[in-house]
């Protein structure tokens, strides 16, 4: 299974918060005795051993493990299967019906940029001295704590007919009583929507993250040069933390071609909402195909590698030099 | 740089190594759970593995060992009640460590069953007793015994259709048709109710299979014809689904329905009707006395087709229970499943159909005896080939996915014509059904 765009952020956390250069080794005036030595080139290892076996564990064995399923015509459970070669990958690319599941990666990849847009526009305000800012902090970054099956659950409820939306709509004279989930559109719409308000949190605190370590002279030296808020955003915000928002890019890019949970929890894939991982799990656990299922999500995997090698080319990750 | 290049290639070497651990060696097979001669002398400790949650945190689970330690008084017998049950057994079913009595998951497949369970003995000598042993035979031999089964049918409030002026059960689908309609003028209740979003109710359509025709062979039917042709089962089935959404007779918003709700809906009136199973007519009497509405509201009537006037109702086995091949009690495992299926009164307390021939019907079912309602066992010989068939054209009559895709299509939420639906289903059913054969 490809990696969601849950378990993400120890990997963006761990870009943003990486010391920018290491320490200079220190002299080394007279050459220790070999155990000495010996054990000097070991300690990092031993500091490394445990992160390393649950790496191996549960991240490279897994993968390594679905590769090799997906070159057999195993069934998720027989004790007996076959190599199968390469069939399974003639079989997905000759089946173009399996690609169309992509078009509904087009809504979240728009409502991706509405996320970006809205949580820099958050992070930025609230970058500001204002009243209440750790509060709004606290709510904007809420959502994503919660559990995605508890979203799930809420959202029904939330877009159910004459449920909490259109009592909302009702507050403010809108008559409205339609079934959100029931048109292929406005259920794409709806899910997309879910997937703003419960990722923007994430986006914002990436953004206010960097926005903070921005130094405060540069604001002070601006506003004594006559800038508004708006040139502060312009010309000393945006560029000081390009790195990570290109990152949140990238991210958002490889989220939305691999959205799961949501859609899953919600509506199951019907009416149009058949997200490509959707489809997978489809493949692996209802029609009993995992050989061919974790050649999907392979392929999966190399499309979202290779959209992010091309963002990389296009967009190159250049040295931030604010002063 | 050179350095971090040896490290990903010990990691990898190293992954590539633990890849190889797969696949497992091959499991012992042919093993028999014999039944005991001498109750007192049956001893060991067996795991049940159960997807029935809620008895055994109430405790009723408990009640039936205790009975059961009073003829086997040496077996010690505990409970793994699991949640998702048939996701979870699935993978624990890739270790030998699943219990020593199980439900059979639906995922395995029926030619398999001998790599994974003991036989309880022939199909030729159980099916003297039992019902529906043909349902878990491999070569003669049977591998599961389910406790208790269930005949599909529509559960119906008896006092909506009665104010809308329907007494006696439709015979055809038109005329089913015609009543919803009544109830839909007359009534304020939904006439139909397709719990859509709980994505099951609705693979329980697929169970009209033999309730048609009233074959017993429909299933093998399954195997060699396509179940859209003509005069395929599956395609009256789905026709009269289609035609209830489409003629405006479901719930508004299908998208969000909710099976918990549904049920004291249906007991209190707001919903007339639900295609499910006889084993769904206890939960909603309880739902009914819960909501304080009447028990006694909730009818069953079996599908609208007749045969020479005659309605045919299919019995069909719930979770078959077998005995873990790599058990190491084996026949305390057997006589766990023999007493539970014999003696346990687990299919009464469900007000479901007993395995045990010789049984009556359950009182709920009455008036199909009044109504000279034929049950009929269908062969299930074929059983295996349609799963394969069924996964190999990925169309999935046991999943939900294509019959939410003709309710989106019946409401308009989806472009198509039924006609040309259905065609594409039967080409890809006919199509596998070739490819299996060569």
């Amino acid at each position: 299974m490809p990696r969601t765009r849950t378990t993400d952020p120890s990997h963006a956390t761990e870009k943003v918060a990486r010391p920018s250069a290491a320490a200079p080794p220190p002299p080394t005036p007279r050459r220790a005795p070999r155990k000495v030595r010996l054990w000097r080139k070991l300690t990092p290892w031993l500091f490394l051993a445990a992160p390393l076996a649950l790496l191996i564990a549960f991240t490279y064995a897994p993968v390594a493990n679905m590769l090799a399923y997906s070159f057999t015509d195993w069934d998720g459970v027989s004790p007996e299967l076959n190599y199968t070669g390469i069939d399974n990958y003639i079989e997905i690319f000759t089946r173009p019906e399996l690609f169309r599941v992509f078009f509904v990666s087009g809504y979240y990849l728009a409502a991706s940029a509405v996320q970006i847009a809205a949580a820099l526009y958050f992070a930025t305000i609230l970058s500001f001295d204002i009243r209440f800012r750790n509060l709004f902090k606290g709510i904007l970054f809420f959502p994503y704590l919660i559990n995605g099956v508890a979203i799930g659950f809420v959202f029904l409820y939330f877009f159910q007919d004459g449920g909490t939306l259109d009592s909302v709509l009702a507050l403010f004279g809108h008559e409205s009583d339609r079934a959100w989930l029931s048109t292929s559109t406005s259920a794409n719409i709806s899910l997309a929507g879910v997937s703003v308000w419960r990722y923007m949190g994430l986006n914002f605190v990436l953004f206010l993250g960097a926005i903070q370590s921005i130094p405060g002279e540069l604001y002070e030296a601006a506003e004594l040069d006559g800038a508004s808020r708006w040139h502060q955003f312009r010309y000393i915000i945006a560029p000081g933390i390009r790195p990570v928002l290109s990152l949140s890019v990238i991210l958002s890019i490889s989220g939305s071609l691999s959205v799961f949970e949501i859609p899953y929890i919600m509506t199951g894939g019907a009416t149009g909402t058949e997200t490509f991982v959707i489809q997978t799990v489809k493949l692996a656990f209802q029609f009993n195909k995992t050989g061919l299922a974790s050649a999907a999500a392979v392929v999966l995997l190399l499309i979202i590698l290779a959209v992010t090698w091309l963002q990389r080319r296009l967009v190159p990750d250049e040295r931030v030099d604010l002063v | 740089m050179n350095h971090r290049k040896t490290l990903t290639g010990t990691l990898l070497a190293a992954a590539l190594l633990a890849s190889g651990c797969t696949g497992g060696g091959g499991s012992p097979k042919g093993a028999d759970a014999k039944a005991a001669d001498d109750p007192s002398q049956v001893s060991g400790s067996i795991t049940v593995l159960t997807h029935r949650t809620d008895i055994v945190q109430d405790g009723t689970m408990q009640k039936y060992a205790d009975e059961f330690n009073k003829t086997y008084p040496k077996v010690k017998v505990e409970f793994d009640a699991i949640t998702d049950y048939e996701a979870e057994v699935k993978i624990r079913m890739n270790t030998e460590n699943y219990g020593d009595v199980l439900m059979i998951p639906a995922v395995i497949q029926k030619n398999d069953y001998p790599k994974f369970f003991a036989s309880l003995g022939t199909q030729e000598e159980l099916s003297e007793k039992y019902r529906f042993t043909g349902f878990t035979t491999v070569d003669g031999k049977v591998y599961g015994q389910s406790p208790m089964g269930a005949t599909p049918g529509f559960l119906y409030n008896k006092r909506i259709w009665a104010e809308a002026g329907v007494t006696a059960w439709p015979t055809t689908p038109a005329e089913f048709l015609t009543a919803l309609k009544a109830i839909k003028s007359k009534t304020d209740a939904t006439p139909y109710y397709t719990n859509f979003a709980a994505q099951w109710p609705l693979t329980q359509w697929t169970y009209i299979n033999g309730s048609v025709s009233c074959d017993t062979g429909a299933t093998t039917e399954l195997a060699e014809d396509n179940p859209w042709g003509e005069d395929g089962e599956l395609r009256v089935g789905d026709q009269l689904l289609y035609d209830i959404v489409n003629q405006g007779l479901i719930e508004k918003d299908p998208a969000t329905t909710n099976w918990e709700n549904s049920k004291p809906q249906l007991a209190k009136g707001e919903i007339a009707t639900a295609w499910l199973g006889s084993w769904a007519i206890i939960q909603f009497r309880q739902a009914a006395e819960k909501a304080g509405a009447d028990p006694d509201d909730i009818g069953f009537m079996p599908f609208p087709a007749r045969v020479d006037g005659k309605a045919c109702a299919t019995a069909n086995p719930d979770y078959n229970q077998a005995v873990n091949i790599h058990s190491q009690h084996k026949e305390a495992a057997r006589a766990w499943i023999d007493w539970f299926t014999d003696k346990s009164g687990y299919a009464a307390d469900n007000l479901s159909i007993s395995t045990l021939k010789d049984d009556p019907l359950p009182e709920v079912l009455k008036p199909y005896e009044e109504e000279g309602v034929e049950l009929i066992e269908l062969d299930d010989t074929a059983g295996g080939t349609v799963k394969d068939i069924d996964s190999a054209s990925e169309v999935g009559i046991y999943g939900p996915a294509y019959r939410q895709d003709l309710v989106d299509l019946a409401r308009g939420a989806k472009d198509g014509s039924l006609d040309d639906f259905l065609a594409d289903l039967g080409k890809r059913w006919t199509e596998a059904q070739k490819t299996l054969g060569s």
